[in-house]
């Protein structure tokens, strides 16, 4: 995409909205999740508009992502109250991006009907993969037919934007079943499709079982499966323009081009995060926590950093470096490029410069950039409350 | 005063163990000299240290008063010797105090190389040596073989060599009256200027620099002018005494008595081991013979872990030298390991026992480079430089030629194993001399060998392919000539000092595989690749690669927590601090630890 749509974003407000609700929680998961607790939803639901309605007003949002959890598990009905409750609140542009999380496991026609009713227009599927074996040990409870049904249900329903995840490096993978997967995926012409390495969290199943000697995801493994996707999407007319994000020319997910541009989002429900008005800020991770604190009148924010000035122009290089088309010149790249390890950066062919931007040029070496950003002229990261 | 007639003056020489100090305790104990009820459990051995690793670093001695079987008392002055072959002048110089020596030996563990290498240092000194074997009381005792060795060495009949144990007191009687019996008495001349040996010294905090002496000829009085022979130095005599073991000051210390002196003096380096002291008044013609410089004979860089710990340690370092006039040292600055001290060592244990106080006396963390000897570098115009580093080394066009210092060793073991220690000598240019079977089954083999191929790790490889029954010696054989090169090693291009060597050129290829080797497994992935390389001048000797890192980066963003990511990078970047950049490639400060310890395969 052309430098320019992309950094217009710097403009957008978003909302991520949180769900925190999974029929069973993945062994290698380490978001804000619960599972077997669906009869909280409604009162949860409930907390997340209270939330809404006490938000300072804003400007009109030009999207607003669902995400998990499995959203889609969740009663449409309540995803509709919370939906109702931001547009109430500060409105939706024209053609606004409203974007959930699916599972392919119970994605039914009468499902996606509701929700496109309800005013969703885009769907992103934890696919994980087309390999039933893979998708077994990363304890998926669906097979790669279910992901090409739920596509199906989501075109015929009237999705016109539908997004696939894909995780890469499984141990029990091979290049074969990943090539495989990768071409099955692009045969379900989705719009989008995200490709996300396996990582090793700690204090997940999967943390535990690597500690205790399972084998764990090899980093040249997965460095060739990586670009094994990048130049099998490609070919197929898909352009990266994240780390880990690939789209038809015009179906980059809005929401995360907000993030990226260093735009504006509010972040509502337990664990959420949002930026709004110079400030990163969290809320508490514990969904009984959350809906006693919104319940009780009080604020569900764990903490903020304040990010302004300088900070905050580094942090405009920080998000903006995932981007294939890098971030513009100003303050922060000049600084940047002028200290050493920006220097051996570009020297080691990392690093990119020119018409009048940086770029990442070696996207799997980005933390090694943001590494070197974070020493730039004292720390970027200040904590003015934790909880 | 005491008549010469009436004074035994005598060293014990034994191995690490087999209970000198144990017997020095029961000496003590037998003669009065301190109560059992005061005795703590080996006395003389008053650094920690040395209580640890039970081995003597400074020799110190003790005034016993015992009353024979004739009927007279004899005064009886044991002098402590250091039991290691790097303190071999300090061992010398408490021999020639003495007219008599008892060698000692475990009746489980048989001669040592050690007691062998002390017993003909005794012998040479044309001292009164009486053999005694010790700890009969053990299980694995026989004393028959024991004895049966030491006469191999010594001479005379096995049932002339003592038998007792130390531990129990068996046979400690009639050691005392064998020392009184065969040790001969001092023949000093009275009236003659003074002469007295200074064989050891030590720092004390509130009276300086105390001097442990042997009178040989005249009188040492209190409040005498001194003159110090060798070092030309005047000190008045402020006190003098005996140690009993406790320090009693007398007036004056006749011929033939041994006790201790104080002059004022600070400073440990201007009084010399082994140096003579005589009248200022009434010089003697001639000093005592023997007098030497202890000269370090192995290096080695050590450097603060922290940068900020510089000073610290040179503190550490001054503070060392108080009591060890042998330990030298120059500041260094290495582009690896940043500021620190080039320190010269008599030998490999006294490396160690200086490493080692450091760091739990001072509570330093230290890396030390590799151990290197002393080269001697011959210029073209025919000078010769003292290399104390491979950097120092001069280019080869300037140079004609390097010599290195061979030690003379003797390796004492079970003949059954005189195949392996051929093979491991000779695998070290060792040049093989004699072969002396001691008995048919423990046989000393000799022969000279460069330092440089023992201070590495050349006794633990005796050990391991003698099943530890080997034991080791040696004493410095001058300097030969050898064909040495430099090997340095590049990363990324850039030499790194602090992995710079001097080995034999038919060595130099196996050390360059081995570093680079090593390293490569000890340098994390950088953003470009890593060329690891070992070079003679400009020539490449050996080559591995550290890839470049493929993959450094969080797949997913935490759904927007852009602050717990800068948190986690910031961690991480904290953790590369303790990196130390060589040219552009990070390497972490454990690597050059790792890198220059001595393997142990």
């Amino acid at each position: 995409m052309n430098p320019g749509d992309a950094d217009r974003f710097v403009e957008a407000a978003a909302a991520y909205v949180h769900i925190p609700f999974c029929s069973a929680v993945c062994p290698y998961c380490d978001f804000a999740v619960v599972a077997g607790q669906d009869h909280v939803a409604p009162r949860y639901v409930g907390a997340v508009c209270a939330e809404v309605q006490a938000a300072d007003p804003w400007r009109p949002l030009e999207a607003i992502f669902f995400g998990g959890g499995t959203p889609s598990n969740v009663d449409p009905a309540l995803l509709g109250r919370i939906v109702e409750a931001l547009v109430a609140r500060h409105g939706i542009t024209n053609g606004a991006e409203l974007s959930l999380e699916a599972n392919p496991e119970d994605f039914s026609i009468e499902r996606a009907s509701q929700l496109r009713q309800i005013g969703f227009n885009r769907v992103s599927f934890g696919a994980q993969s087309f390999d039933d074996t893979v998708l077994a040990s990363l304890g998926r409870r669906h097979l790669a037919a279910d992901i090409e049904d739920s596509v199906l249900a989501a075109r015929k329903a009237g999705f016109d934007n539908v997004s696939v995840d894909l995780i890469y490096g499984t141990p029990g993978e091979t290049d074969q079943s990943w090539g495989q997967s990768l071409r099955r995926a692009v045969t379900v012409a989705p719009d989008h499709i995200s490709c996300y390495a396996l990582t090793v969290e700690r204090g997940t199943p999967l943390g535990r079982a690597v500690s205790a000697g399972a084998e764990a995801p090899d980093s040249d493994v997965q460095a060739n499966r990586y670009e094994t996707a990048d130049r099998i999407l490609t070919s197929n007319g898909f352009d990266r323009y994240e780390v880990s994000n690939w789209s038809k020319p015009g179906w980059e997910c809005r929401y995360n081009l907000t993030v990226w541009a260093q735009g504006e989002f509010e972040a509502y429900g337990n664990g959420a995060h949002g930026f709004r008005e110079g400030r990163r800020y969290r809320n508490v991770r514990r969904i009984d926590a959350y809906i006693q604190r919104v319940e009780s009148g009080a604020s569900p924010r764990a903490g903020h950093d304040t990010v302004t000035g300088w900070e905050a122009e580094l942090d405009r290089l920080f998000v903006g470096l995932r981007r294939t088309v890098g971030v513009a010149e100003g303050p922060g790249t000049e600084t940047f490029l002028a200290s050493a390890e920006g220097k051996t950066l570009v020297d080691a062919g990392v690093l990119g410069v020119g018409d009048g931007r940086i770029r990442v040029t070696r996207p799997l070496l980005t933390d090694a950039v943001h590494r070197s950003l974070l020493a730039l002229d004292g720390p970027i990261v200040k904590v003015d409350s934790d909880a | 005063m005491t008549d010469q007639a009436r004074i035994r003056n005598f060293s014990i020489v034994a191995h690490i163990d087999h209970g000198k100090s144990t017997l020095a305790d029961r000496l003590l104990e037998k003669t009065g000299a301190v109560s059992a009820r005061e005795m703590r459990e080996q006395l003389l051995d008053s650094m920690d240290l040395e209580r640890e690793r039970g081995i003597t670093i400074k020799a110190q001695t003790v005034r016993l008063e015992y009353e024979a079987n004739d009927g007279q008392t004899y005064v009886l002055n044991l002098i402590d010797t250091p039991g290691h072959v790097d303190f071999s002048y300090e061992v010398s110089r408490s021999l020639a105090a003495c007219e008599g020596a008892l060698l000692l030996v475990d009746a489980a563990q048989g001669v040592q190389a050690q007691t062998l290498a002390n017993s003909y240092l005794a012998i040479a000194a044309g001292l009164e040596v009486i053999p005694a074997v010790n700890k009969i009381d053990l299980p694995a005792a026989d004393p028959d073989r024991a004895a049966a060795e030491l006469v191999g060495i010594i001479g005379g009949s096995p049932n002339d060599v003592l038998r007792m144990s130390a531990k129990t007191g068996d046979g400690v009687d009639d050691l005392l009256e064998t020392l009184v019996k065969e040790v001969p008495p001092p023949k000093g001349e009275l009236d003659a200027p003074l002469r007295a040996l200074v064989f050891d010294s030590y720092f004390d905090a509130y009276r300086g620099v105390v001097c442990y002496v042997r009178v040989v000829d005249g009188h040492l009085e209190s409040g005498d002018a001194l003159r110090f022979m060798a070092t030309n130095e005047v000190h008045d005599a402020t006190e003098i005494g005996f140690l009993r073991p406790k320090a009693q000051a007398v007036p004056t210390l006749g011929p033939g008595e041994v006790g201790y002196l104080i002059t004022g003096v600070k400073e440990i380096d201007r009084i010399k081991v082994g140096d003579t002291i005589t009248s200022d008044r009434r010089p003697a013609d001639q000093a005592l013979p023997g007098y030497d410089e202890p000269k370090p004979m192995v290096y080695s860089g050590l450097f603060p872990t922290d940068g900020d710990d510089f000073e610290k340690l040179r503190e550490a370092l001054e503070k060392l030298r108080l009591n060890d006039a042998s330990l030298a040292w120059d500041p260094e600055t290495s582009k690896a390991l940043g500021f620190g001290f080039r320190c010269g060592f008599l030998g490999l244990l006294h490396m160690e026992i200086v490493r080692e106080r450091l760091e739990r006396e001072y509570d330093l963390d230290l890396v030390a480079t590799a151990p290197s000897v002393a080269y001697r570098v011959t210029m073209l115009d025919g000078d010769v430089k003292e290399l104390r580093s491979p950097q120092d080394l001069p280019e080869p066009n300037d140079r004609r030629g390097i010599s290195e210092p061979y030690v003379k060793a003797m390796i004492l073991g079970p003949s059954e194993f005189v195949g392996p220690i051929m093979e491991l000598a000779t695998s070290r240019r060792a040049i093989v001399g004699n072969m002396n079977y001691l008995s048919p089954e423990r046989v000393e083999l000799d022969f000279e060998i460069p330092l440089a191929e023992v201070v590495f790790d050349f006794f633990d490889l005796l050990k391991s392919r003698t099943k530890g029954y080997a034991s080791l010696d040696y004493e410095p054989a001058g300097y030969r000539e050898s064909d040495l090169v430099k090997v340095d090693i590049l990363l990324n291009g850039q030499p790194v000092d602090a992995f710079s060597s001097i080995v034999h050129r038919d060595n130099a290829e196996e050390y360059g595989k081995k570093m680079t080797g090593r390293l490569r497994n000890l340098i994390p992935r950088q953003l470009f690749d890593v060329p690891i390389q070992a070079a003679i001048g400009g020539r490449i000797i050996s080559r591995e690669t550290v890839r470049a890192k493929r993959k450094d980066v969080t797949a997913k963003c935490y759904g927007g927590d852009i602050s717990r990511k800068k948190k986690l990078l910031q961690r991480q970047k904290e953790g590369k601090k303790r990196m130390k950049m060589v040219g552009s490639v990070e390497v972490p400060q454990e690597a050059f630890v790792a890198a220059l310890q001595v393997e142990d395969e």
